[in-house]
């Protein structure tokens, strides 16, 4: 921006012809490094498409066929679209670029360099399709051209000067016009820049120590885009649009007759995975058997300024390629080659020369972008550093790199967290959510109890079965699934078991390995495992290490469902409930809102104490990137699944598509939220899961005017230079990006894509202005967390809603409010962040710790308050329940004001005390008050809002269950029935060792079991056996620690039973000694041992029991009969129990009375005695 | 315990085969005529010895089969287990003499075997209570489980998760019988799986031992116990320790 003004206009408009060629020359260059090193590289899976476009020109491949992954695309094609249009070719076209690009760190005379030669390249191509092309602008070019020697190779490399145009090799050019008909498709007039195009200005005339791009100032592009804004582009370009699509049809077609013979240029290789068996082949690397070390440091600096300056499609598609190049085996052939192909091959064409037929060559141009790319590769994680650092073919080749890896692995932190490891955990029932109050009805609430349960027994089921062969997973779990969601539509349960179903999918999968385009998200473990074994092998698993854990699928996976992942797509496939699918995506939506609403807090490195707080953040940055990475591809799913075709659809059925869809929302509405991500400068969270959400686009989506704009905008992010983005960050978005584009790209022409990001980018200039204008306004560092480094108050900060704040406090005025509120905020703003974070807990927590406490405190008393008015009311004959129930309540209500007042001295009490416990010992007294006002405050008006606006609905409800639960008690409006107190404690210094109820309960069964019959002959009951049992029992029942109510009511029963058997003489007493004669006289009544055992009865009923004894139920009709053929002994003794009962209170004489009158009612036999 | 099971295992197979409606009216007809014979005699009772059957569960056939008869309805399972529980309620005295002496001598069955069942579980309970709370490990009981609207509710949850024998639970479950195959896949089903579904892994006491091999579920999260583990790791709060 220093130069005059003038001589940018021109170097602008130089620039934009270059462009044209620059975009050209990146494919070519990436395609001509895979050619060239194709028959060495025998050590992994083909490299995927260099261009993005190559799979579209082949027949469109079935859904499923994507699906299977690249493997269908073999190396032979991706050569055979050589310089069709890509997206590395639109990211370097400076037309799309709105921005001023800078420059980038010592890389500038590399690009510039790298960039001449691209002119040059792509001029050549330009050339030869003058014919076709509308431009005979390039002629000026072509005498330039001319004046380029064609084999430079010929002088001593020594010669050889970089920055000299005219001596450097324009290697693809040749190969251009020999091998291959270049498919070089026309540019097309989509920008309203490029009839500014001045082609007569040379390239060489610009400055090659100055990367053009960093001319191309902000005023110009802006001008440029005026332009095209002027022109009433939109209608132009459908027009222009129309034809070029005609156009580009017709080319494909007659490239592909033209071209098809010739393809299969290359020896299919069928690559062994056995690589130790291998292992002998490979060739030690030895960097005094480089050849043509001059060429290929030019193409490493080439490459590396591609690289550098977001040329590619996909950074890390272009490491791996390194990579695969580092560790290359290399053939025999490539070993016996001739000693000095420098002199054989100087005869022939520049790009015919193999400059990579040697393992040593790749060894060297791998290590030397290595070396330009060290930025980027310091930043790779440990375990991968660590494997670099120890390369050996590092090592030898430059002893320098190797020694700065090592540094770098020293000090590098970048670990991969080791998250947990996929495995089946439940979700945790939560009362709040889960328990009967959330559910409109029994029913409901019991359905979706058995529904968890099928869900997890069905998940157990895939998990153990689903890796065994033969094991399907619609057919096994298929119909189950289904019959779930039939009931689940019967009662309405969608929304709690989508619920579920989504917790249980971040549960399993938000581990690393859900990753789709993350290249570093393999658990550390893995390298752990790999150190120790041999070097081949190491080698092979560092390579492996960029295709793991996509092992056979290479670095750019088409997006799946990995690992646990698989059964939620499946389940969701074999439901096919539409009820499921909407409530899942409300539930995705609202996570993935919630997510991404994550708070970023920024750390410096100040001091030691901020460490651990960002170490903190890092992890809760990254369980949120992660799991909105798996929402949105699930929801992404969910969103495009109806319109999932296996097919290309046809232009006209895409038209009409597009008609139909472009009427309607989307669910989630990304594109808002992008941008505001883009605003609040917070895009390194969100960019990539909107990554997750686009990668599973059906073939019609990316052609709606939303999902465009969408795309336009991500381009933009990628072109972007946003300097203040954190260097990592912005490799991961590259990263992610670089992947989307790479698999959603082969869903649709490329080419036409392309083309409509063309347009996109003119429609979307108010965007990216408004964009770069407002970071240039609010610049703040973006709280980077994968990179380490943030921005000052970058996240933005939940702010609890003052609901109810009008409603108790007196109303200041508005100037006056909106003054606190700015105090407030200046009075953080020079505070550590952690204060904000701590006061902002505390007001939540404590706030909803007073909600808690006043309902189990005033809510729970004014409800025990009701129950009794209610019991009293209810017993009146004739109430309406609703209404004694509202009657009730609005009685309370008014206590229910209480609320508040309690609310309030409950946050003023526990808000400080919260405070001061959090906040750091050295705090200031000032600032310590001043935060525990502002949580208090925040408290009680989060507290007292809720409280204020739901007091009445809470007591209502809580009457209305106490009351409905009144109801239900069985006999519970049978007034004056009130069972006595039941009592709670042992006796006093109990030891509580009594024998167990459960033994006593059994032992009298016993005894009633003889005495019921049938009885073997002398089966007899010993007196003192049963005495002593009466006296245990007396013991179990005075210890109540093991006693439950049934065990103690079958006690009660049991033993009136026994005493009415007793009574009447049915148990077969064995007095053993202590009375040998059972005299036939009749003793006294007194005197007869039943009498002993009834005492003993009365007196454990009446003292021991702590539940009423049924002793009515000796006067049952049943127990009664027992009596009928009784002596007059048994009568006595029935008088004695009488008089027993009354005496001890256990029954009164009226009761008696009565149970003896309705005792008359029953069928005597005939009174005999 | 294990013959208890056992023998339920013998009358769950033989169930069908005494509720034919041919089988049910050929025991109330043999009741009656027995009866009518002699009243006192024990002829429920030996009918259901003989034919092999619980004497609590025969008791429940005739009774239902005179109650439907008497009343022209069929009556409700509520109402006949009351009178299980208390005969004095059943309008016929012979009748009801010769249930009482059914669910009296029925080793197995009705209301005072059942009770006696739950009176052992809830004596264990209380001794696990006792464990626990001498281990110092704080735990939400059943009825507190209840009353906060759980659904499915395991004895104890623990407040704060331990290891036992390096697993870790967050729930255990006192079983007061021996846990055999059968009775082991049911409470899997019916509660163990669903408590882990709730609240993750936990612990499985059955007091009355249980078949070895059914203890195959702890690396899923279901352990099993034949008494109060001694081999507990607790969090340690290192924080305050330092």
């Amino acid at each position: 921006s220093t130069e005059p003004s003038e001589e940018r206009g021109g170097q602008r408009s130089a620039l934009v012809s270059l462009s044209l060629l620059q975009k050209d020359f990146v494919p070519f260059l990436l395609n001509f490094l895979r050619e060239q090193t194709s028959q060495i590289l025998t050590n992994g899976p083909p490299t995927p498409a260099k261009t993005p476009n190559s799979k579209a020109h082949g027949s469109q491949r079935t859904g499923s066929e994507r699906r299977a992954g690249h493997a269908t695309s073999s190396r032979v094609q991706l050569f055979s679209q050589r310089t069709s249009a890509s997206l590395g070719s639109f990211l370097a076209t400076p037309e799309a670029l709105p921005v001023r690009r800078g420059r980038r760190k010592g890389s500038s005379s590399v690009g510039a360099s790298g960039r001449q030669v691209a002119r040059d390249l792509g001029r050549s191509l330009a050339e030869e399709e003058d014919g076709k092309s509308d431009s005979g602008s390039w002629s000026g070019g072509r005498r330039k051209r001319s004046e380029v020697p064609l084999v430079p190779a010929r002088s001593p490399p020594s010669q050889l000067n970089l920055n000299n145009l005219e001596e450097f090799p324009p290697m693809g050019a040749a190969s251009g016009w020999t091998n291959k008909p270049s498919r070089r498709i026309n540019p097309t007039p989509v920008s309203a820049e490029r009839p500014l195009s001045k082609p007569k200005t040379c390239f060489t005339s610009t400055p090659v120590s100055r990367s053009p791009a960093a001319r191309w100032s902000a005023g110009s592009s802006l001008e440029a885009f005026t332009a095209a804004q002027e022109g009433n582009l939109s209608s132009v370009i459908s027009n222009s649009l129309q034809e070029e699509r005609e156009m580009l049809k017709k080319e494909r077609y007659s490239l592909r007759i033209s071209f098809d013979p010739g393809t299969p240029t290359k020896p299919s290789y069928t690559r062994s995975a056995s690589l130790p068996a291998e292992s002998h082949l490979v060739t030690c690397a030895n960097p005094a058997k480089v050849s043509c070390k001059k060429q290929l440091e030019c193409l490493a600096q080439l490459y590396s300024s591609c690289i550098t300056e977001n040329l590619v499609p996909n950074i890390f598609l272009e490491l791996f390629f390194v990579l695969q190049l580092l560790t290359s085996k290399g053939t025999s052939t490539a070993e016996d080659g001739d000693s000095d192909p420098e002199i054989s091959e100087i005869n022939r064409d520049v790009t015919e020369r193999q400059h990579f037929e040697s393992v040593h060559n790749c060894v060297y141009f791998a290590v030397r972008v290595l070396d330009y790319q060290y930025e980027i590769i310091s930043h790779l994680e440990k375990g991968m550093l660590k494997l670099l650092a120890e390369n050996e073919r590092i090592a030898s080749f430059s002893p320098t790199l190797h020694k700065r890896l090592r540094q770098a692995y020293e000090s590098s932190t970048a670990k991969v967290s080791l998250l947990l490891p996929c495995s089946v955990q439940s979700v945790s029932f939560q009362p709040e959510t889960d328990n009967r109050s959330n559910f409109p009805s029994d029913r409901a609430f019991h359905i979706f109890k058995k529904q968890r349960d099928i869900f997890y027994e069905l998940l157990r089921e895939w998990e153990d079965n689903h890796e065994k062969t033969g094991w399907d997973f619609e057919r096994v779990l298929g119909s189950k699934i289904r019959a779930m969601m039939a009931h689940l539509s019967a009662t309405c349960n969608h929304s709690h078991f989508a619920r579920l179903f989504q917790k249980q999918l971040i549960q399993m999968c938000k581990g690393p390995v859900s990753g789709g385009a993350s290249w570093g998200d393999t658990p550390d473990q893995d390298v752990l495992n790999m150190l120790g074994s041999d070097n081949l092998s190491r080698l092979k698993r560092l390579q492996e290490r960029f295709v793991v854990p996509q092992s056979i699928r290479g670095p750019c996976p088409p997006p799946s469902f990995p690992g646990c992942q698989q059964f939620f797509r499946d389940f969701i496939l074999s439901a096919g409930s539409y009820q499921f699918n909407q409530h899942l995506m409300d539930s995705l939506c609202l996570k993935i809102l919630e997510l991404n609403g994550l708070t970023l807090v920024e750390h410096e490195h100040s001091d030691g104490e901020a460490d651990m707080e960002e170490q903190d953040e890092k992890k809760r940055f990254t369980v949120a990137l992660l799991s909105l990475r798996l929402l949105a591809k699930f929801l992404g799913f969910l969103v495009f699944l109806p319109y999932r075709t296996a097919e290309q659809p046809t232009r006209d059925l895409q038209d009409s598509a597009l008609v139909l869809r472009n009427q309607t929302l989307p669910v989630l509405d990304i594109l808002k939220l992008l941008r505001q991500s883009i605003r609040d400068q917070r895009s390194v969270l969100t960019i990539p899961w909107i990554v997750e959400y686009l990668s599973l686009v059906d073939h019609i989506a990316p052609f709606l005017d939303y999902y465009r704009k969408v795309f336009g905008l991500l381009l933009l992010m990628v072109l972007s230079e946003e300097k203040e983005m954190s260097f990592l960050n912005k490799l991961l978005i590259l990263a992610v990006l670089g992947w989307l584009f790479q698999v959603v790209s082969p869903v649709f022409s490329f080419l036409n894509f392309g083309i409509n990001l063309f347009f996109l980018l003119a429609y979307e200039v108010d965007d990216c202005f408004c964009v770069f204008s407002c970071t240039g306004e609010l610049r703040k560092l973006l709280a980077s967390f994968v990179a380490g480094s943030g921005g000052k108050n970058g996240g933005f900060i939940r702010k609890i809603t003052p609901t109810a704040a009008e409603s108790l406090a007196p109303k200041a005025s508005v100037t006056q409010r909106k003054l606190q509120v700015d105090l407030e905020q200046a009075f953080f703003h020079n505070q550590p962040p952690s204060l904000r974070r701590t006061v902002e807990f505390v007001a939540e927590r404590v706030g909803s710790n007073c909600v808690k406490h006043i309902k189990a405190t005033l809510v729970a008393e004014l409800v025990q308050r009701a129950e009794v008015m209610l019991q009293d009311k209810v017993k009146e004959e004739d109430v309406n329940h609703d209404k004694l129930l509202e009657e009730v309540c609005t009685h309370l209500y008014e206590e229910g004001a209480q609320a508040l007042i309690k609310g309030r001295e409950f946050c003023r009490k526990k808000g400080p005390e919260a405070v001061r416990v959090l906040l750091p010992e050295e705090t200031s007294a000032a600032v310590l008050s001043s935060a525990e006002n502002i949580a208090v405050e925040l408290a009680t008006e989060r507290a007292c809002g809720w409280l204020s606006a739901n007091i009445a609905a809470l007591i209502k409800r809580e009457v209305k269950a106490t009351f409905n639960r009144m109801l239900k008690v069985p006999g519970f409006p049978l007034p004056g029935e009130d069972a006595p107190e039941l009592r709670r404690d042992c006796t006093p210094g109990c030891q509580h060792c009594a024998p167990f109820p459960s033994q006593i309960i059994n032992e009298i069964k016993d005894v009633l079991c003889v005495a019921v019959g049938p009885r073997e002959e002398g089966e007899v009951v010993d007196y003192v056996w049963l005495e002593g049992l009466l006296g245990r029992l007396s013991q179990t029942l005075r210890c109540r620690k093991f006693m439950c109510p049934t065990s103690e009511q079958q006690l009660a029963r049991c033993t009136v039973e026994l005493a009415s058997l007793l009574v009447s003489d049915r148990v077969p007493l064995s007095l053993g000694i202590k009375c040998p004669e059972k005299s036939p006289e009749r003793l006294h009544v007194k005197n007869n041992p039943t009498s002993g055992l009834l005492k003993l009865l009365f007196s454990i009923w009446k003292e021991d029991f702590g539940t009423s004894v049924p002793v009515q139920l000796i006067f049952s009709k049943k127990n009664m009969g027992y009596l009928a053929e009784a002596k007059q002994q048994e009568w006595d003794l029935f008088l004695f129990l009488l008089h027993g009962l009354i005496e001890h209170e256990l029954m009164r004489t009226s009761e008696i009375q009565s149970c003896l009158h309705s005792l008359e009612e029953l069928p005597w036999p005939s009174v005999s005695n | 315990s294990i013959f208890s099971q056992e023998y339920q295992k013998q009358i769950k197979r033989t169930h069908a085969k005494h509720h034919t409606a041919e089988a049910i009216e050929t025991y109330y007809q043999r009741y009656l005529n027995g009866v009518m014979k002699n009243a006192v005699a024990p002829v429920l009772l030996d009918l259901a010895n003989e034919v092999d059957f619980a004497p609590s569960l025969m008791a429940r056939i005739v009774l239902e089969r005179f109650l439907q008869e008497k009343e022209q309805t069929i009556p409700s399972k509520t109402l006949i287990n009351s009178m299980l529980r208390d005969p004095s309620q059943i309008p016929d005295g012979v009748l009801a003499n010769q249930v009482y002496q059914c669910t009296v001598n029925d080793c197995c069955y009705g209301p005072l075997v059942d009770c006696i069942k739950h009176a052992i579980g809830h004596e264990h309970e209380v001794l696990l209570r006792e464990m626990l709370l001498e281990k110092n490990l704080s735990f939400i009981a059943e009825d507190q489980l209840r009353a906060k609207g759980y659904d499915k509710t395991p004895d104890f949850i623990l407040e704060v998760p331990v290891a036992v024998e390096g697993h870790i639970i967050h729930w255990i479950e006192s079983k007061a019988s021996f846990g055999d195959e059968s009775s082991h896949q049911a409470y899997l089903q019916d509660q163990f799986w669903s408590y882990w579904n709730r609240f993750g892994p936990g612990l499985v006491i059955y007091w009355y031992g249980f078949i070895e091999e059914l203890d195959c579920h702890r690396e899923r999260g279901i352990l099993l116990k034949d008494c109060f583990p001694t081999d507990i790791v607790t969090l340690r709060h290192s924080m305050a320790q330092r």
